[in-house]
């Protein structure tokens, strides 16, 4: 005697979001009833586990089905399929594109391709985030990137509209396609200290203020123009700065630096030569926190003071990334 | 050329990639009404295209209109092969043929493919132009209105109920061995589609005919059934009661000018009470033995006995006299006043052999096989001492070549008042109906004749009135009537019953079959009585017995709703006794006594029955008088079949006392103890009202659960298939109770089970019921403070009929609507965007009703019929995955209907065929659907209010309509 089939539709589409979050993160059925036991919720209602897990297959066959409009959201409001109601469908979607950080952190800057799919279940392992999980968020970043990548116009705003994402979790994808796109290294043992929110808030700030499309149209590169003039400032620099060694060194790293982004090759070693050139540097001199602040403000200004420097704006530009950048990755 | 049919396509979305090179589809439109069809432009390369094509126009017959439906083909265009079909839509035109109804079909549609699903939706408008046709000879009955809903729907007035009415069609099945034959599926499918679809609109234009004839504008508690009999043909079958019905003006809630039990309906009574035609002391002119399972075709002579009603009013033009043959309704709920007494069941069942339909314009041999359930069924409630048969309905299960066919009602007295003259032998009224008796507990009144029962009954005075007699216990088919007093709450009560049978062929297949159904509705009634008992109540409503025949076993499923009705005496205990007084088990006895005494115990608790008679009559102690009981019991397995030959035999034991004499009456009695209350916060019923809950809140949530049982052990007993059968049923109702713990406190309504053997060891259950929230608090205040008065408070809550809102319950409604509201401005036509983002939220439900809204329009009926087929079910996700998929397809495209339609709601829902086949071996797998409902527009009440204040100020002046609008 088995039971051959089993299922449970209701008009208006019934979801458990408990059973959801085991769907998302790759949970078997057999497993996600065995941490729905455990959760309790067999005290509800006499339920058996037959019951649960009746509840459980009927549920992951929903999703499954609904997955495919989960991948376009927008048609997840006009699509006649499923009658679910308004918030639960952002519920859904939100959900759906949620990542874990620790698995985002190792494909932070990696080609979306092919080859790093292949790599997912090393990640899976290293990370303990369920293959099927790490493949869905995988595909999401891909699925993101391929969208906005033909769009014009501002990058958070194209993928909130398109995705139906929250403004945080835009801004998160916004990074994540940012990093892959210009392939910033993140990989480096010595940037391993630092978290994924880490580079979305620099991912950020370099997105608001050095891409173009932050103001009008294009996302894609860095505003090449601008940085071009940078170089110019290399002559300079000696001229201003009249303390002490470190500071000079210091002080040549970030022009160096600034200099390197006009090049798209070594714009990807943005991160780590901050770290290198600055981070690593200040933090074995035992600087906090506040004295870096105190010197990156005062470094910042003192270019102003020169009357020779005759690109003030750039330098603004430059400097005020840069120095929300590390004061954001500086810490242990 | 009465018709002339209009349809504009206007665009697709979300179609399919048909051409795998570009990702890309080349999609056009064929538009097809009867013989013509039309095309739309190809638009190139595009998964949204945009075809606003011109209107293209049909001009038709308005028979035609009503057969045909309108069918629209997408496909991709191919320059070098044939084009590929995408999908199509059905739509039925049928709404648009009365001026009440919608006035236009407007909305996205899914494409719907039977090897697909759906692929993608279609922007259609549908209008129809209706010249008048003054030709009297016609064929068509354009203007009929159809309701699947068993109760006068609301915001009409029934001026006059007609009576019965009957059609069925046959033809040859287009496909009947599926997976053996040689052919492309999806033609044969769609074949079948439209086939049925035909016959559908063939089916109710002739029903609609009848109606017309009869002088009635509209049926309602229409029943449409298909019986796919395999090689012998697909027969089409309707039933339903001809009204005349009255809108009311939507404006003004209509709070008197409905049916009131009103003095003049008690005055109107005496002047219909001619001299009976048929006396009354000689009721019983039924055969004692009606071998209702007799294969042959005589006629008995029970039935002939039947008098041609009288009519009392000869002068008023009667044309149609032939109307009265069959004083059947298959209303289940009724305007208060309208039922006046309620016998019993009366049920009939016969077993045919399926032959060929030799000539399908005159399918006589159906007809008669139905003439011959209907006259047993009128002579039963003719034994009653009844003049009509109200809740009335027929059913079929079919096996190979071997058909049962299946009728059962209610027998009652009605009103004559809302009779059509001659409708109705109501010169049957006799002595009893001159004293108008209380609302609440006459239809409780036995209607025969005490000195002359057509059975040995059990007969008291009225608990309610002290007045009339009433018997003890209380089996129908029909809900609760509004007015009735009740004590507690109602539950779901059901009896499960497996019965194996041999392998057997033609004839003797037949036989085998027909020896065995009086045993099984025996123990279905036992089984019934029993459970009954057992939860302390003493009636039943809303019975409905369905007994599947597979090859090698019966089941059978009786469900229904048990209710303690305070007329009623109050229900005596269950007495377990040995076989022989001194049983050395008797210590084993008195603790199954003492766990069925606690069992009647907890349920009088869960179920708050606290009648004020209990102090009196000492319930408590179980079974005061043994001997009472199982002469009551005899009656009632009487009154409600045709057990008489069963019963003399059996009537020497005590029905009520449960003798243990093997392991298998043990095991009866543990089975019987098994049924699970269900958990706290739940109630459920099968009925339209939950006895005991009427403050309903907005939370409603209609399901559909199918489930397939394998029996891979083929020595099963009957015992064990019993056993596994009932935990079938149990554990589909525990995994409701678990799926919808969200809504607590809530009660699953209308529970519909249906039982089907679709092959050697499979057992398949579809259950479709809704689950609503109601508010816990106020229904524990109510009952506590009064107890009695109760029935009627929820009789002004629960009418059907538009009443308006009395203070003490305007609280809660107001409160349960607001949440309506909110749904509504999506809803409502004039706010539904053309391509828009938002889809209009439809709600459907198997009730005649949506707690807290009120209904202003009904916009037709939906009767849709779907086949679906894979070849790939592993890649499906197995047979649940395809299901699951399937019936997911059929609410959408349901909802799609009603939202075109201008609807917000489906309410009297139900899913009247589920057929599921599989085989897995070839990855195959295929499915058929039938679904019917009302499609309507239906407003909170909150919203009622308001529009009608609004209405209010435009008739008192211009100005004033300005500021409201």
């Amino acid at each position: 005697m088995s039971v051959e089939l089993d299922v449970f539709v209701g008009n208006t589409t019934i979801m458990d979001e408990e059973v959801y979050q085991l769907w998302l993160d790759g949970y078997t059925v057999n497993d996600a009833v065995k941490v729905r036991m455990e959760g309790g919720v067999m005290d509800e209602c006499e339920a058996s586990k037959d019951v649960l897990l009746s509840d459980t297959m009927d549920q992951y066959r929903t999703f499954q089905m609904c997955e495919r409009l989960l991948h376009s959201p927008a048609k997840l409001a006009n699509q006649l399929l499923f009658q679910i109601p308004p918030h639960r469908q952002i519920m859904l979607i939100e959900r759906y594109y949620a990542f874990d950080d620790t698995f985002v952190r190792e494909v932070l800057g990696k080609k979306l391709s092919k080859g790093t799919k292949k790599d997912l279940d090393d990640i899976s392992a290293k990370t303990s985030v369920t293959l099927k999980s790490c493949r869905r968020q995988f595909d999401n970043f891909k699925r993101v990137f391929k969208v906005v990548e033909e769009l014009k116009g501002p990058l958070v705003e194209n993928i909130r509209q398109h995705f139906l994402l929250s403004d945080k979790l835009a801004r998160d994808y916004a990074a994540i396609v940012f990093f892959a796109n210009n392939r910033f290294e993140t990989g480096k043992r010595k940037l391993q200290y630092l978290s994924f929110q880490d580079f979305a808030f620099c991912a950020g700030q370099l997105i608001s203020n050095w891409t173009v499309g932050a103001v009008d149209n294009m996302v894609e590169d860095m505003d090449e123009h601008a940085f071009q003039t940078l170089p110019s400032l290399r002559g300079k620099t000696k001229v201003f700065i009249e303390m002490e060694g470190s500071f000079k060194n210091l002080s040549r790293g970030l022009i160096n630096i600034a200099a390197k982004l006009t090049n798209t090759k070594d714009v990807r070693d943005f991160f780590i030569d901050l770290v290198e050139k600055f981070i690593e540097p200040c933090r074995s001199d035992r600087w906090s926190a506040a004295d870096m602040k105190l010197y990156l403000t005062h470094y910042t200004n003192s270019a102003h003071i020169l009357d020779t420097f005759k690109h003030q704006v750039v330098w603004d530009r430059y400097m005020g990334v840069v120095k929300s950048c590390i004061f954001k990755m500086y810490h242990d | 050329m009465p018709g002339k049919l209009k349809a504009k396509i206007v665009a697709g979305r979300h179609l399919p990639v048909m051409d795998r090179a570009s990702d890309l589809t080349d999609a056009f439109v064929e538009v097809k009404f009867g013989n013509t069809t039309f095309k739309t432009d190809v638009c190139p390369k595009s998964l949204n295209p945009q075809w606003n094509s011109e209107w293209f126009k049909f001009e038709v017959d308005d028979e035609d209109l009503q057969d045909e439906p309108l069918q629209i083909t997408v496909l991709d265009h191919d320059t070098y092969s044939a084009n590929d079909a995408i999908g199509k839509v059905y739509i039925d035109i049928d709404p648009l043929l009365y001026s009440e109804a919608a006035s236009v079909i407007s909305g996205w549609f899914p494409i719907y493919d039977t090897i697909h699903g759906i692929r993608g939706e279609i922007n259609v408008i549908v209008k129809v132009e209706l010249f008048n046709d003054l030709n009297r000879f016609r064929q068509s009955s354009c203007g009929v209105k159809f309701f699947c809903t068993t109760c006068i729907p609301q915001c009409y007035r029934a001026t006059l109920v007609h009576g019965f009415v009957e059609e069925l069609v046959v033809n040859e099945d287009p496909e009947y061995q599926w997976i053996d034959r040689i052919r492309t599926p999806r033609a044969s499918n769609e074949a079948r589609q439209r086939l049925i679809s035909l016959m559908s609109g063939e089916l109710q234009r002739k029903i609609g005919l009848k109606v017309l004839e009869m002088g009635g504008n509209a049926v309602v508690g229409y029943l449409q059934c298909f019986d796919l009999e395999g090689e012998s043909g697909l027969v089409v079958r309707a039933i339903g009661t001809a009204c005349t019905l009255d809108k009311l003006s939507s404006g003004t809630p209509a709070s008197n000018a409905c049916n009131s039990p009103s003095k003049d309906g008690k005055e109107a009574l005496p002047t219909s009470s001619s001299p009976p035609p048929f006396s009354p002391s000689k009721p019983c002119s039924r055969q004692s033995s009606s071998s209702d399972t007799d294969l042959s075709l005589t006629p008995k002579t029970g039935k002939n006995t039947w008098p041609r009603p009288s009519f009392p009013f000869s002068s008023l033009p009667s044309p149609t006299l032939h109307i009265g043959e069959f004083p059947f309704f298959t209303l289940t709920s009724f305007p208060p006043g309208f039922l006046l007494h309620v016998g019993g069941v009366v049920s009939a069942r016969s077993v045919k052999l399926l032959d060929r339909i030799h000539n399908p314009d005159e399918p006589e041999t159906r007809d008669a096989w139905w003439e011959e359930i209907r006259q047993e069924i009128k002579s039963h409630a003719r034994a009653l001492g009844c003049h009509a048969v109200v809740g009335y309905s027929e059913s079929t299960s079919i096996c190979e070549e071997v058909c049962i066919l299946s009728a059962s009602g209610t027998a009652a007295i009605l009103n004559p008042r809302y009779m059509r003259e001659g409708c109705l032998d109501i010169g049957c009224t006799d002595h009893r109906f001159e004293e108008p008796s209380p609302p609440n507990c006459g239809f409780c009144h036995i209607p025969y004749d005490e000195l002359n029962m057509p059975f040995p009954a059990q007969l008291t005075y009225c608990y309610h009135c002290r007045r009339q007699k009433v018997p003890d216990v209380l089996f129908t088919t029909i809900d609760l009537p509004s007015e009735a007093a009740v004590a507690g709450k109602g539950c779901l009560i059901q009896a499960r019953l497996c019965r194996l049978k041999k392998k057997a062929q033609g004839e003797a297949n037949a036989t085998a079959i027909s020896n065995l159904l009086p045993f099984m509705e025996y123990e279905l009634h036992t089984q019934l009585m029993n459970k009954l008992k057992l939860r302390s109540m003493n009636a039943l409503f809303g019975l409905h017995i369905q007994i599947s025949v597979g090859e090698n076993m019966l089941l059978g499923l009786a469900s229904a709703t048990g209710v303690y009705l305070t007329a009623l005496p109050a229900p005596g205990g269950i007495q377990i006794a040995g076989k022989t007084p001194g049983d050395l088990s008797s210590e084993h006895i008195s603790s199954i006594q003492k766990r069925i005494n606690d069992t009647i115990a907890v349920n009088k608790e869960l179920y708050q029955i606290n009648p004020p008679e209990l102090a009196e009559e000492g319930v408590g102690s179980p079974i005061p008088e043994p001997r009472h009981r199982s002469r009551l019991f005899r009656s009632h397995s009487e009154s409600s079949d045709e057990l008489s030959e069963l019963d003399l035999s059996h009537g020497k034991k005590d029905a009520f006392v449960l003798e243990i004499d093997d392991t298998d009456a043990v095991e009866d009695i543990h089975s019987l103890l098994i049924d699970a209350p269900p958990p706290t916060g739940f109630y459920s019923c099968n009925t339209e009202n939950m006895p005991g809950i009427s403050n309903w809140t907005s939370g409603v949530q209609m399901f559909t659960s199918v489930r397939v049982l394998r029996l891979s052990n083929a020595n099963l007993t009957n015992q064990g298939l019993n056993k596994i059968f009932t935990d079938l049923c149990e554990n589909l109702l525990k995994s409701f109770y678990f799926k919808l713990r969200s809504m607590i406190p809530c009660c699953l309504c209308h529970l519909n089970f249906t039982v089907a053997v679709p092959e050697e060891e499979l057992i398949q259950v579809t259950v479709t019921a809704v689950a609503m929230t109601y508010d816990k608090e106020q229904t524990q205040e109510k009952t506590a403070e009064k107890p009695i008065n109760k029935g009627s408070l929820e009789a002004e809550e629960q009418l059907q009929f538009p009443l308006e809102l009395c203070a003490d319950s305007s609280s809660s409604n107001i409160q349960t609507a607001s949440k309506i509201s909110e749904g509504r401005s999506r809803s409502l036509r004039s706010s539904r965007s053309f391509g828009g983002s938002s889809v209009t939220v439809v709600k459907m439900t198997p009730l005649s009703f949506l707690p807290g809204t009120r209904i202003i329009k009904y916009l037709g009926i939906i009767n849709m019929f779907f086949i679906r087929e894979t070849t790939s079910l592993r890649e499906e996700g197995g047979v649940s995955g395809f299901l699951h998929s399937f019936i997911a397809e059929v609410f959408a495209m349901v909802r799609a209907h009603v939202a075109a339609l201008g609807g917000n709601a489906v309410v009297s829902y139900s899913m009247k065929e589920c057929v599921f086949m599989e085989n897995p071996n070839k990855n195959q797998a295929q499915c058929l659907i039938n679904v019917s409902g009302d499609a309507v527009i239906c407003i909170s009440e909150t919203d009622q209010e308001s529009s009608a204040s609004t209405a209010n100020t435009g008739q008192t002046g211009g100005s004033e309509t300005d500021g409201a609008t």
